[in-house]
């Protein structure tokens, strides 16, 4: 028999801490697919708050943290586009100061991967048994769509559900406003952003708004249930491993 | 831009734009026109993307000889009978403007659209000095009858629905016209007519200038840069020394994407190329060419962390697809150039201090990374420019402080672990339906609009052990 794939799970801080029933539906789903799950338990954050608002000298520090941490991971898997982003783009250069531990990084850049890329590269998943049913829509995260430049591989995987129906978002490849420590500083903008992409959202008549970060998912899931709305976001995951209630 | 509107704060003048439901209206309208036309182009352009590789490579190499080809394109101009002018500052090219006006004169100086003479305010400089100076693209027409400020690169008057312009025209030239582009457009047209005949002075920007050749290049669609540069006896360019290419075959480069990324046209209307003054036996163009190269602030930053920015070609392609700007239009920002390049251009011109709260006005979502027609790296930019901001402690104490006591909290998982179950306790007071509302302090920002998950009843790390 094959020695199964081994992978770590990058939880992210906006998972661990307010989306765990993604993390949950990702070992589920990972685990009905043969790969042997690892959690390496010291994690935190992988520092992209603090790189993007400037803060890189702080961002360095965590960042050698994750790179030894996930140092010995056969393969990373990430919940979310932008925080792979951030360890497979922004961490080697983050850490270039110091030769053994930018090589660390870009060590860790190759092994990592968002969920939606390890499903479909790793393990060429593109049939998915879930048990999910019903019209969802996908919004593409930016870091997700130009930072690593995918947007057909989440599509790809909901087609493969036999009971999804996917329509296509209008706009979607548009910020939903989110952008981290941007939500807070400019609220007002970014909670106008959002209720340009969210009438998109509630014109395809969708029931599951899915994406595959976590920002854009507090986001629009914030904005969805304050409007008083029906449709519900959801993490790629969670259709996956059929673990959307009705 | 005026004083006045600077002293309001960043936020209450987006805040104040996106209550504005007629520059609501207009900002859609135009922008999402631009975004499909943009799209549109270069969808049935194949070469486009290897193009836009070939024009970055040529900005890039032009700036690491930027001495060479200014003193090649200086020479060339003057070879052909004009006057080159070097500028190090924005007063000191108004200087040269208002010296070259007075002496020969001038009254009246028609321009076409610039934004290197917006950026030094030059028609307050002419206006202040007794001389008139009438602004000849639609837009910028438009806007100076308003007495306002360009919002947008390319599209001046792109905050303004065509209703607006009926009013205004109406109230300006004292007859009541109907909310009809065409109507309004040759309304414009008439007026200015006369003011090409009666002027002394020509002034435009340069699209670029050709090193080899010494050709000033005009890219413009309403053929008004053409009447500016041959009927007046003077024609004044200004531009910025980033401007500079060095030959004819890189200015095709150029002109196949730029036009595409900013109107969705294969060419602008019209391509305006300007060597030197009238030569002997020819019938037409100016008695005298004068070429002012500006710095102002642009030279430093050939070695500094704005470099890219100098490869703008101000084709405003970053403006239209920019979900802030798409929101609150270009006056908010409050200086003369708005939208993601803008908010480098303005540390460029005006310091880091100037863009202490602009430099956030961006979700770096990257949408303006993929259509700019040069690839600048905008989102990378601003976060380099936070970067400065926090090192050079323009941020402000209380966010530098915040930041490094998170990064306490993401270095230690104890600490980490405890904020959450922190989180559980504090947050009871404020749960709804499963939801977080009305939070306090800078968590308001957030519930103000939208709800917030809670911290989880069990975070993912306390339920690993089962899992496992």
């Amino acid at each position: 028999m094959a020695t199964p794939v081994r992978a770590a799970l990058m939880i992210t801080c906006l998972g661990d801490m307010f989306f765990p029933e993604v993390g949950v539906a990702m070992v589920r789903l990972l685990r009905g697919l043969g790969v042997e799950v690892e959690f390496p338990e010291g994690q935190t954050c992988c520092g992209m708050p603090l790189f993007n608002s400037g803060y890189h000298h702080d961002a360095a520090l965590v960042a050698a943290r994750t790179v030894k941490l996930f140092e010995r991971a056969e393969h990373v898997v990430v919940p979310s586009g932008s925080c792979a982003w951030m360890v497979k783009t922004e961490y080697p250069g983050l850490l270039k100061h110091d030769p053994a531990l930018r090589a660390a990084a870009e060590s860790l850049a190759r092994r990592t991967r968002e969920l939606s890329q390890f499903l479909v590269e790793v393990l060429g998943v593109s049939r998915v048994d879930s048990p999910f049913e019903g019209r969802v829509t996908y919004h593409d995260s930016c870091h997700l769509l130009r930072g690593l430049g995918e947007s057909a591989s989440p599509r790809a995987l909901l087609r493969g559900v036999p009971g999804v129906e996917l329509v296509e978002l209008p706009g979607a490849d548009q910020c939903c406003g989110f952008g981290g420590s941007f939500s807070v500083r400019l609220p007002e903008v970014s909670s106008a952003i959002l209720d340009r992409k969210l009438a998109n959202v509630e014109a395809t008549g969708a029931r599951c708004l899915v994406a595959c970060d976590a920002g854009c998912l507090m986001q629009m899931g914030g904005g969805l249930t304050r409007r008083g709305s029906t449709v519900r976001a959801v993490h790629l995951a969670q259709v996956l491993a059929g673990e959307v209630s009705r | 831009m005026s004083e006045g509107l600077l002293q309001t704060p960043f936020p209450e003048r987006a805040s104040a734009a996106l209550k504005d439901t007629f520059l609501q209206e207009a900002l859609t309208i135009a922008t999402t026109k631009f975004i499909d036309l943009r799209k549109e182009s270069f969808a049935g352009f194949p070469a486009g993307e290897a193009l836009r590789d070939r024009a970055r490579a040529i900005k890039e190499a032009t700036l690491q000889h930027l001495d060479v080809h200014l003193e090649r394109l200086a020479d060339n101009v003057e070879r052909l009978g004009g006057t080159v002018h070097w500028a190090a500052t924005g007063e000191e090219a108004r200087e040269i403007v208002l010296r070259l006006a007075r002496d020969r004169g001038v009254r009246m100086a028609v321009k076409s659209k610039s934004m290197a003479t917006e950026e030094i305010d030059l028609n307050e400089a002419l206006e202040h000095a007794g001389i008139t100076p009438v602004e000849t693209d639609l837009g910028e027409y438009i806007i100076q009858l308003a007495h306002e400020k360009p919002s947008h690169i390319i599209a001046p008057a792109i905050h303004k629905t065509k209703g607006q312009v009926a009013e205004l025209f109406s109230r300006e030239l004292r007859q009541e016209f109907p909310a009809d582009p065409e109507v309004l457009t040759a309304v414009a047209r008439r007026v200015l007519r006369e003011k090409f005949l009666q002027a002394d002075m020509g002034i435009t920007g340069a699209n670029f200038a050709v090193a080899e050749t010494g050709t000033v290049v005009l890219v413009t669609n309403e053929g008004n840069g053409r009447m500016v540069t041959s009927l007046p006896r003077i024609h004044v360019a200004l531009m910025g020394i980033e401007k500079v290419i060095p030959s004819m075959s890189d200015l095709v480069v150029f002109l196949a994407i730029l036009a595409r990324s900013a109107t969705g046209q294969k060419l602008s209307s019209y391509t305006t190329l300007v060597r030197g003054p009238r030569r002997t036996g020819e019938l037409e163009g100016p008695e005298e060419f004068h070429l002012i190269l500006l710095d102002n602030g642009r030279a430093r930053q050939i070695a500094s962390t704005l470099r890219e920015a100098l490869y703008c070609l101000r084709c405003g392609a970053c403006l239209n697809v920019c979900p802030v700007y798409r929101q609150i239009g270009g006056h908010a920002y409050g200086y003369t150039y708005p939208g993601p390049i803008g908010i480098l251009l303005t540390a460029m011109l005006k310091g880091n201090e100037s863009v202490r709260e602009l430099a956030h006005a961006s979700s770096l979502c990257g949408a303006c990374k993929d259509v700019c027609p040069v690839r600048i790296d905008i989102p990378r930019m601003l976060i380099e420019l936070r970067e400065h901001l926090d090192r050079e402690k323009i941020a402000p104490w209380t966010e530098r402080m915040m930041f490094r006591v998170f990064r306490r909290l993401l270095l230690s998982p104890a600490a980490f672990r405890f904020s959450a179950r922190a989180g559980r306790w504090l947050q009871r007071p404020f749960v709804r339906a499963g939801r977080l509302r009305g939070l306090p302090l800078v968590f308001g920002k957030w519930t103000r609009t939208r709800d917030l998950p809670p911290v989880a009843a069990r975070t993912f790390r306390e339920q690993w052990k089962e899992l496992r």
